[in-house]
């Protein structure tokens, strides 16, 4: 072919100009906002100290779109909102009138043209987050995008009602690496034993970066039928597949014996108590396509027990940290184990050490 | 099942996934399989991913003549099964600040990735970029050349500069504290180089949001969260917290707002609020509730946090705070920013190792080391207490490691410290 990259290489585009893509009533009052109103579920109004009203309208989207489905998404905006829209950061599209009486031709199309829910806003939960999973990625033991779906399938009715104590946000991830993210409720893959090695296919590796990537130095090099290669020692090993990204050769995945746990609690507001880490809540849930029915059957137990305890205004790790450990663990029938327990780094400061202990 | 699913390859546990309220990522990809058969490849493949647990896809490095990151590239491991997806590729396009788009630029991205690719975007992937699946290894080329004339961008793999992603901000909230979605262009563009040309010691992230509610998922998921927040007094309109009251009642409010705040600031005194400014951490909450009685002060800046990740290799990690307070409104403003940042790229790529994100190397070093590796004096604002441990470095007798000579450490007995700018 001919040379695009001699065109291409001097091009430094940037950024695109948002100002020339936000609806004109953001335009008109850039920063002179003045308060919003909930409408109903999935629909926002906001006010500006102009007197300007600007309806949001938010619908769930699948986030994997084809340019069919784009292509109607952009009908409908040209439609209904002057040829503007927007996303947001989990995932869902976001349709803007300046009108009430907009608003419900707009969720019609929105639901009958589309075939998107309308929801996701204020004490509901919201499209979930997930990473790529088997249709692009080269790390995944498990495909996120799929136990998503059939977890949205079963949280429906929670993403078009705001009918729980607070938001709640949900996050999946396919391999340790865990690129979905801190959240209310993860459901993420977890390995179960040291990497396999193909000895045989080592050149195709940086052996010293391997070597050094490892988190608690396990790896070290060895010869093995006389060629330059690895071992692991298994006892230092935790599995989480960071030798892996770097060597294909180093496999972590297992389809026979990984499996997916729940972990609960994270938040990434500062409000309140602030930002915390998600906790281990149940694990060893069998990696089981296509719709992965016992990720679904957990978290509902979680949820289950949250809208029935959680006070208003209460995220799922300020509830539980409101009610201790152990009554979540009644409620939910999940078992604590010694593997609840941390080992890593800081295990210690995990420790309860006082003598405030619910009995 | 699709009625116009005309297609040979059979996948009954994909189209299991067909079923339910939701939509459906199958039905989109079912959609294009007609016209594509890069897509009917692809559905056969994860077919046989979800009969058999496995992977098939094999990483490896590609890019565009002049750029060093932009293209995640992807061979299939069944090429020989599934020959139209031997080689799919997703090409990492710029977003514009806080996902808006006019119809028009969104068709125009739609017509590359028909014409250049498989007809697949994803909006967003987990970083906040357009990811634009299903080139080849000659597509891509002309994928991207059809991207670039129509000047959009494209880059973000490898140890580089992330694609930005920020909240809605000013555009649409009255919590913004700062202009979010020009900061994060002004980054984008001030550091394209390090987007398309990959030489840092591993990947860095910015998430830009307007408030402590941090939308952008800022805290945990990016390097370098910077978060809108205020050092002056809420603002308090009295008629709307009477109106408030009267709406909700005392106990509603003494309940929600007064024991929920972290630093028991606020009071109510004869049905009216009370707060003490100077004890307020600004973590939004009484303004969440109350939204229409109290806003953020009228002296607005960013608070700016380093260090934050997911789970690989250290374990999972918050930013912690680097500059508690600094203006983000002036042309003076931005460049303090843009000079912090090269600061921070200086010292952490001088000594940072390969593969070592910012948090781990501060980590590794200690952030006081850091600090001066910086040029940024202490603040018990970055701690949530000062040590519990005695096994303290003195300089004088430990000459440290990096960042700094003895000399310039300050003596044990020394009580006074010359204070400097935070930024």
């Amino acid at each position: 072919m001919a040379t695009p990259g001699k065109k291409m290489a001097p091009r430094d585009n940037g950024a695109p100009d948002y100002k020339k893509y936000l609806h004109p009533l953001m335009v008109k009052n850039y920063g002179k906002w003045k308060y919003y109103e909930k409408v109903k579920p999935g629909v926002l109004k906001h006010v500006a100290h102009s007197g300007d009203v600007l309806y949001t309208v938010r619908a769930g989207s699948p986030r994997t779109l084809s340019v069919d489905t784009i292509r109607k998404v952009c009908d409908l905006a040209d439609k209904h909102c002057q040829g503007f829209l927007r996303f947001t950061t989990r995932c869902n599209i976001e349709f803007q009138v300046t009108s009430a009486e907009a608003v419900e031709p707009l969720i019609k199309d929105i639901n009958e043209i589309l075939g998107f829910p309308v929801g996701g806003t204020g004490n509901s939960i919201s499209n979930i987050i997930h990473t790529q999973g088997w249709m692009h990625c080269n790390l995944p033991g498990t495909d996120a995008a799929g136990s998503v779906k059939a977890l949205m399938d079963t949280l429906y009715e929670d993403f078009i009602n705001e009918r729980l104590p607070q938001r709640v946000r949900i996050s999946a991830s396919c391999c340790q690496i865990n690129c979905g993210g801190q959240s209310d409720i993860a459901i993420n893959l977890q390995h179960h034993h040291p990497p396999k090695i193909n000895h045989a296919n080592m050149q195709i590796c940086e052996l010293p970066k391997t070597v050094a990537i490892c988190p608690v130095a396990a790896i070290r090099p060895a010869t093995v039928d006389g060629k330059d290669s690895l071992m692991v020692v298994d006892e230092k090993c935790m599995y989480c597949g960071a030798c892996h990204g770097q060597c294909p050769s180093m496999e972590i995945r297992d389809p026979q014996t990984d499996s997916l746990a729940i972990w609960v609690g994270g938040k990434t507001a500062s409000t309140r108590g602030g930002p915390s880490f998600m906790k281990l809540a149940t694990f060893g849930l069998p990696n089981n396509p296509p719709r992965w029915p016992e990720v679904g059957d957990a978290v509902k137990k979680i949820l289950d027990a949250y809208k029935e305890s959680a006070k208003p205004y209460e995220r799922i790790g300020e509830w539980i940290d409101r009610i201790g450990w152990k009554r979540f663990f009644e409620m939910t029938g999940f078992k604590f184990t010694k593997y609840h327990i941390d080992t890593y780094r800081y295990a210690r400061t995990t420790y309860n050490m006082s003598t405030q202990v619910r009995l | 099942m699709g009625k116009k699913w005309k297609i040979k390859t059979s996948t009954p546990k994909l189209d299991e996934l067909e079923k339910g309220p939701w939509p459906s990522f199958i039905k989109e990809l079912k959609t294009l399989a007609e016209r594509k058969p890069a897509v009917e490849h692809l559905l056969g493949q994860m077919e046989q991913s979800y009969e058999t647990n496995t992977n098939y896809w094999t990483g490896t490095v590609l890019n565009l003549d002049g750029y060093g990151g932009g293209v995640i590239a992807r061979y299939s491991d069944l090429a020989k099964k599934f020959p139209e997806v031997a080689q799919f590729h997703t090409i990492r396009v710029i977003e514009p600040s806080a996902f808006v788009y006019s119809t028009k630029a969104l068709r125009e991205l739609c017509d590359v990735s028909e014409n250049h690719s498989a007809g697949i975007l994803q909006l967003h992937g987990m970083t906040g970029d357009i990811l634009m699946l299903g080139s080849t290894n000659e597509s891509m080329h002309t994928a991207g050349e059809a991207l670039m004339e129509k000047g959009w961008d494209i880059g973000g793999s490898g140890g580089a500069l992330r694609t930005l992603a920020c909240c809605i901000g000013p555009a649409r909230c009255e919590m913004a504290c700062y202009d979010t979605l020009e900061v994060t262009k002004r980054i984008t563009d001030t550091y394209i180089s390090q987007l398309h040309r990959p030489d840092l010691p591993y990947k860095f992230k910015f998430k830009l949001s307007g408030c402590a509610n941090d939308c952008a998922n800022s805290m945990q998921r990016s390097d370098m969260p910077i978060i809108g927040t205020w050092r002056d007094n809420i603002q308090v309109d009295h008629a709307e917290v009477a109106a408030f009251i009267a709406e909700h009642g005392v106990d509603f409010v003494v309940d929600n707002v007064i024991t929920r705040c972290p630093t028991k600031c606020i009071t109510l005194k004869n049905k009216k609020i009370e707060i003490d400014d100077k004890n307020c951490v600004h973590c939004m909450h009484c303004i969440n509730v109350m939204h229409k009685a109290l806003a953020p002060g009228k002296d607005k800046g960013v608070t700016i946090l380093l260090g934050g990740k997911r789970t690989l290799k250290i374990g999972d990690t918050m930013g912690s705070v680097l500059v508690p307070f600094m203006k983000m409104e002036t042309e003076e403003d931005n460049e303090k920013l843009i000079d912090l940042i090269a600061r921070i790229w200086e010292f952490w790529g001088e000594n940072g190792m390969e593969h070592e994100r910012v948090g781990e190397f501060i980590e590794r070093v200690g952030l006081g080391t850091f600090l001066e590796g910086v040029g940024i004096e202490p603040d018990p604002q970055m701690v949530k207490h000062p040590r519990t441990n005695s096994y303290i470095k003195f300089e004088e007798y430990t000459k440290p490691l990096m960042a700094g000579e003895a000399s310039k450490s300050p003596l044990v007995t020394n009580k006074e410290v010359e204070g400097k700018e935070t930024a």
